[in-house]
């Protein structure tokens, strides 16, 4: 097995090479770097005001209004010039894995190339430099944006309508459970108390039902990894509100019998809340408005490449049958014959009176939007298309490579869509998937997604996502198989990797027992003990 | 299609070896009736960089940015410089390209900024926590009143006159199904905060009350006597700051004994967006974290003894407790907290205290030049960068007129609270470093054209 197709590939330093620790702990590229409490101080800053037109200002004024309370005691907010606060910042980040860096196969969370072009459109002033209460007149291109990519969002899903104020995929789900439950509660159906999760579910899915009042109760799977259509319709009866169910499936697979799942509920007055979080794997092929679905949550984050920051920010427009659209929340955007407007509480009385009402502040999140839209425009009803076949295309080469060394618990339930599931029952005793996970970070990968469907014992979840090429999948098939094998031979040295990231396993068990959540100097640290 | 880097060659080399005749195969799950053959009909294909960024332009074109003429719009959102190396560093393709740090041996980078995050929020809100960001202050503030409840095992909430409407609205659409109990009230356009009467509310029954500092008309009150008398009939303070500059200026809640306070972080390194991607800022008395909801990162040591950060205390959170988690939060806002992070670093205390400083010193000015137009009275007796007037005509109106001058004069109440006749004269103006004296007396010779 060669890592690339020339053959070529480094040497492979001599296992057990012994060097002695450098003075300053770091390993050439290998940089520690300190906290900002430990390098900076309170009376550096990197900032200047020296020539602002309010110069004058930065004396105190003639009279203070800050009513008596004037903040005296030092906050404690250390500083760094220009500099040093580059260096600071720049040597963090190369203690992160990235997309950039390599394949990132972290399942359900869809980690794709980021296009640049989009964080370019993002930051066109005429995007990034307006408010958000700015007379409608003054940002008509903003709102013919929000309409635009809505309209794509409806289009590509065959839907009705779209949300597209929450913050994130759980704020898209917590979206659709209230509207949901304000449609129940205008139908006079405000008994209906529960909603069906399957066990497979994203944790967001029961955590969201729980916050709307909702009581969870698990649909149970076949042993092919679907839902058990026969006991979810089996359940459902007057006390059910509706489902939550994610499609494609957290096992990677197409829930078959959704148009079936979909005429039970309704049949039995409830409604379908699809979680969208998999839409990649269908987008330009499948429309879920087809499948009979009621509401469901697009990541732009996921399926329109928006950057994912270390953790956000995400964005999660939800789209919704005809049954849902007049419950949807405010604020949002509609085309008059006087251009576009911004349909608020004021204006919701009018023709939108059923509305559960505003989820934020403001209308969303914008810089996702133009991010989103630039992806859309690039790829076209035709590179959507693709996107969902090669996504497709990529996981079952990876699961048809790999069914031979790892166990594939639904291998025999057909293609797998955009992710390939597998998990750790074939590896030799004591060794489970954390340590193959670990093992493919000294490989230089980030993991897939570990234990998690819990419906599979040790399960990962690799979702490579269409944005790899053959010879980046084939490289990655080689370093997991080589993980695994080792898993499979118990070779004791992945017990204890990483041995070449930046830190070695960290101990979370003490991160918890005695959370240290804020730096505190040492003196300080001491006096409180 | 330049993002898709397979070859029809490997594409049949691949579906080779997976043993499937064409793509189709593999999407034979897919019921009949959901299949689209090519396609969606009506939308455009795929189109070129050039083609696209032209089409984008265009429409950014359509809107007047905040820096294209005289800007004084606030409440909630505000316009403030951001250092050029901010852009820079969260732009690195290792912070933006990276995710939630689930593997933290290979995500030190994101981890040790977000508990200097956690550590530069507390000590600016003055708590002892904070969490790892929200997605704003307006969602923050809902969190906020959701762990107050869990806390004190009450139902009842009193919201002041003074928190941001749009707060307010998100509030009472969560209360409506979670069953919480909201007193909410108008504001006054007078100089008096409604302090008082929140204390005279607060009950046996009352879970927190919600105060914003400075408030939505700008005004600031002094929140330790609110305090205690919250924490005489074991109710908890929730302070909430829309605009975080103000705390290099002003006491912070936490010094004034709030137990929770939200913010909006955006002030701080983010700019304005049309409102989104913010950060909510969210910290709070360290004897309540085990009820905070959001993503935490705390200090460890890895297996060689070595500091490390990890994310922590997750039995809170909704992947492990799924419908008994605290919050049903998963991404929040990670890279707009770095750059919150990045700024508030370059800023260091001296410079926070200077740019409050030179906000508060230029809006004090303004203030007092614009209540010298016929027809402009200034209610604030206090504030820190954004005051009230009121004007002798309904503010709406003139604030759109104004606009098609390219003057962004303001936030008029009528927009805040349709309805509201006796705000419909006000107007809330905000003035930072980025406002200039001629941008003052572009907005004074308008007024007083306009009034007169």
């Amino acid at each position: 097995m060669s890592i690339n197709a020339s053959g070529w590939r480094p040497e492979r330093p001599e296992a057990g090479t012994a060097t002695a620790p450098t003075f300053t702990g770091n390993k050439a590229l290998m940089l520690e770097e300190p906290l900002i409490f430990e390098i900076g101080d309170t009376e550096t800053t990197g900032v200047d005001f020296t020539g602002t037109p309010v110069e004058h200002a930065t004396e105190m004024p003639a009279r203070s209004y800050l009513g008596g309370l004037d903040r005296s005691a030092t906050i404690g907010l250390p500083g760094l010039s220009e500099p040093e606060a580059v260096r600071h910042y720049t040597r963090l980040s190369r203690q992160n894995y990235a997309i950039d860096l390599g394949l990132f196969p972290l399942g359900s969370c869809t980690m794709k190339h980021n296009p640049r072009l989009n964080e370019k459109m993002a930051r066109l002033p005429g995007f990034a430099d307006i408010h958000p209460l700015a007379p409608v007149d003054t940002v008509q291109g903003a709102l013919e944006v929000i309409h635009q990519l809505a309209h794509w969002l409806v289009t590509l899903t065959g839907m009705h309508s779209v949300a597209m104020s929450p913050k994130a995929g759980a704020h898209g789900e917590l979206c659709g459970i209230l509207a949901i439950r304000a449609a129940l509660e205008a139908r006079g159906e405000g008994h209906r108390k529960v909603i069906l999760v399957p066990e497979s579910a994203h944790g967001t899915n029961p955590a969201t039902a729980a916050f709307a009042g909702y009581a969870v109760e698990d649909i149970p799977a076949t042993s092919e990894g679907r839902v058990d259509l026969a006991a979810l319709t089996a359940r459902l009866g007057p006390d059910v509100a509706g489902v939550m169910i994610t499609n494609p499936n957290t096992c990677g697979l197409f829930e078959r019998d959704m148009r079936a799942i979909s005429d039970a509920v309704h049949a039995a007055g409830g409604l379908v809340y699809c979680d969208g979080a998999n839409f990649n794997a269908i987008v330009g092929r499948v429309r879920p408005g087809d499948l009979g679905i009621d509401a469901m949550h697009i990541n732009l984050h996921k399926t329109f490449s928006t950057p994912h920051g270390g953790g956000g920010p995400g964005s999660g427009p939800v789209v919704f049958s005809e049954a849902l659209a007049p419950y949807a929340p405010l604020p949002f955007v509609e085309k008059t014959a006087d251009g576009f407007r911004l349909v608020e509480e004021e204006t919701a009385e009018e023709h939108h009176a059923g509305s559960f009402g505003r989820m934020v502040a403001f209308q969303g999140q914008m810089g996702m939007f133009t991010r989103a839209l630039t992806y859309i425009l690039s790829h076209g009803a035709d590179g959507l298309r693709q996107v969902a076949e090669d996504a497709v295309l990529n996981a079952n080469y990876i699961l048809r490579s790999l069914d031979s060394t790892l166990d594939a618990p639904f291998g025999a339930s057909g293609p797998c869509m955009h992710e390939a599931l597998f998990s750790d029952s074939n590896l030799a005793e004591g060794f489970s998937t954390i340590d193959v996970a670990k093992g493919l970070i000294d490989e230089g990968y980030h993991p897939m997604t570990m234990y998690f469907p819990l419906v599979v014992h040790g399960a990962m979840l690799v979702e490579p996502t269409e944005t790899e090429s053959k010879a980046a999948l084939d490289q990655f098939i080689g370093a997991l198989r080589s993980v695994a094998e080792r898993a499979k031979a118990g070779d004791v040295a992945l017990k204890s990797a990483p041995h070449f990231a930046p830190r070695s396993r960290l101990d979370e068990t003490l991160a918890a027992r005695k959370p240290v959540l804020v730096w505190k100097d040492a003196d300080l640290a001491q006096a409180a003990e | 299609m330049r993002y898709l880097p397979l070859t029809d060659t490997d594409r049949q080399a691949m579906l080779a070896v997976i043993g499937a005749d064409s793509i189709d195969d593999l999407f034979i799950d897919v019921p009949e009736v959901a299949r689209l053959d090519g396609p969606i009909h009506g939308l455009p294909l795929h189109a070129s960089e050039l083609a696209v960024e032209r089409h984008m332009s265009a429409l950014a074109r359509k809107n007047i940015a905040a820096g294209d003429g005289p800007f004084f719009l606030g409440c909630g959102a505000y316009r403030h410089h951001v250092p050029a190396s901010v852009d820079h560093l969260i732009q690195r393709g290792e912070f933006l390209t990276a995710y939630t740090p689930y593997q933290p041996e290979i995500a030190q980078g994101t981890l040790q900024m977000l508990f200097e995050f956690q550590t530069q929020v507390a000590r600016l809100l003055g708590t002892d926590v904070a969490n790892a960001s929200m997605y704003d202050g307006s969602t923050a503030c809902w969190e906020a009143i959701g762990m107050a409840r869990r806390v004190t095992k009450r139902g009842k909430a009193i919201l002041s006159s003074g928190l941001h409407p749009h707060y307010v609205s998100v509030a009472k659409t969560m209360a409506k199904f979670t069953g919480d109990l909201l007193e909410t009230n108008t504001p006054t356009l007078s100089a008096g905060t409604d302090i008082d009467a929140l204390i005279a509310a607060i009950d046996t029954d009352t879970s927190c009350v919600v105060v914003q500092y400075p408030d939505i008309l700008g005004r600031i009150a002094d929140l330790a006597r609110l305090a205690a008398a919250c924490h005489a009939k074991k109710a908890l303070l929730v302070a909430v700051v829309t605009e975080p500059v103000a705390l290099g200026a002003l006491k912070s809640p936490g010094e004034m004994d709030a137990d929770i306070v939200v913010g909006e972080g955006q002030s701080i390194g983010v700019g304005l967006q049309f409102g989104g991607p913010y950060v909510g800022l969210f910290g709070c008395k360290e004897k309540y974290v085990r009820q905070m909801p959001g993503r935490l990162c705390g200090e460890t040591l890895d297996a060689d003894g070595r500091r490390g950060f990890v994310l922590t205390l997750s039995t809170r959170e909704q992947h492990i407790r799924r419908e008994k988690a605290t919050s049903n939060i998963c991404t929040n806002s990670g890279l707009c907290a770095l750059a919150f992070s990045v700024h508030m670093t370059l800023l260091g205390e001296k410079g926070l205290r200077e740019l409050a400083m030179v906000n508060h010193g230029a809006a004090a000015a303004a203030a007092e030049r614009l209540a010298m137009v016929p027809g402009v009275e200034l209610i604030n007796t206090s504030f820190f960068n954004e005051f009230t007037l009121r004007l002798s005509q309904e503010a709406r109106p003139i604030v759109r007129s104004l606009a098609e001058n390219g003057i962004l004069a303001g936030v008029s109440l009528g927009r805040l609270y349709p309805g509201e006749e006796s705000l419909a004269n006000g107007l809330v103006v905000a003035v930072t470093e980025t406002t200039t004296a001629q941008d003052v007396a572009a907005l004074a010779d308008a007024l007083e054209e306009a009034l007169a």
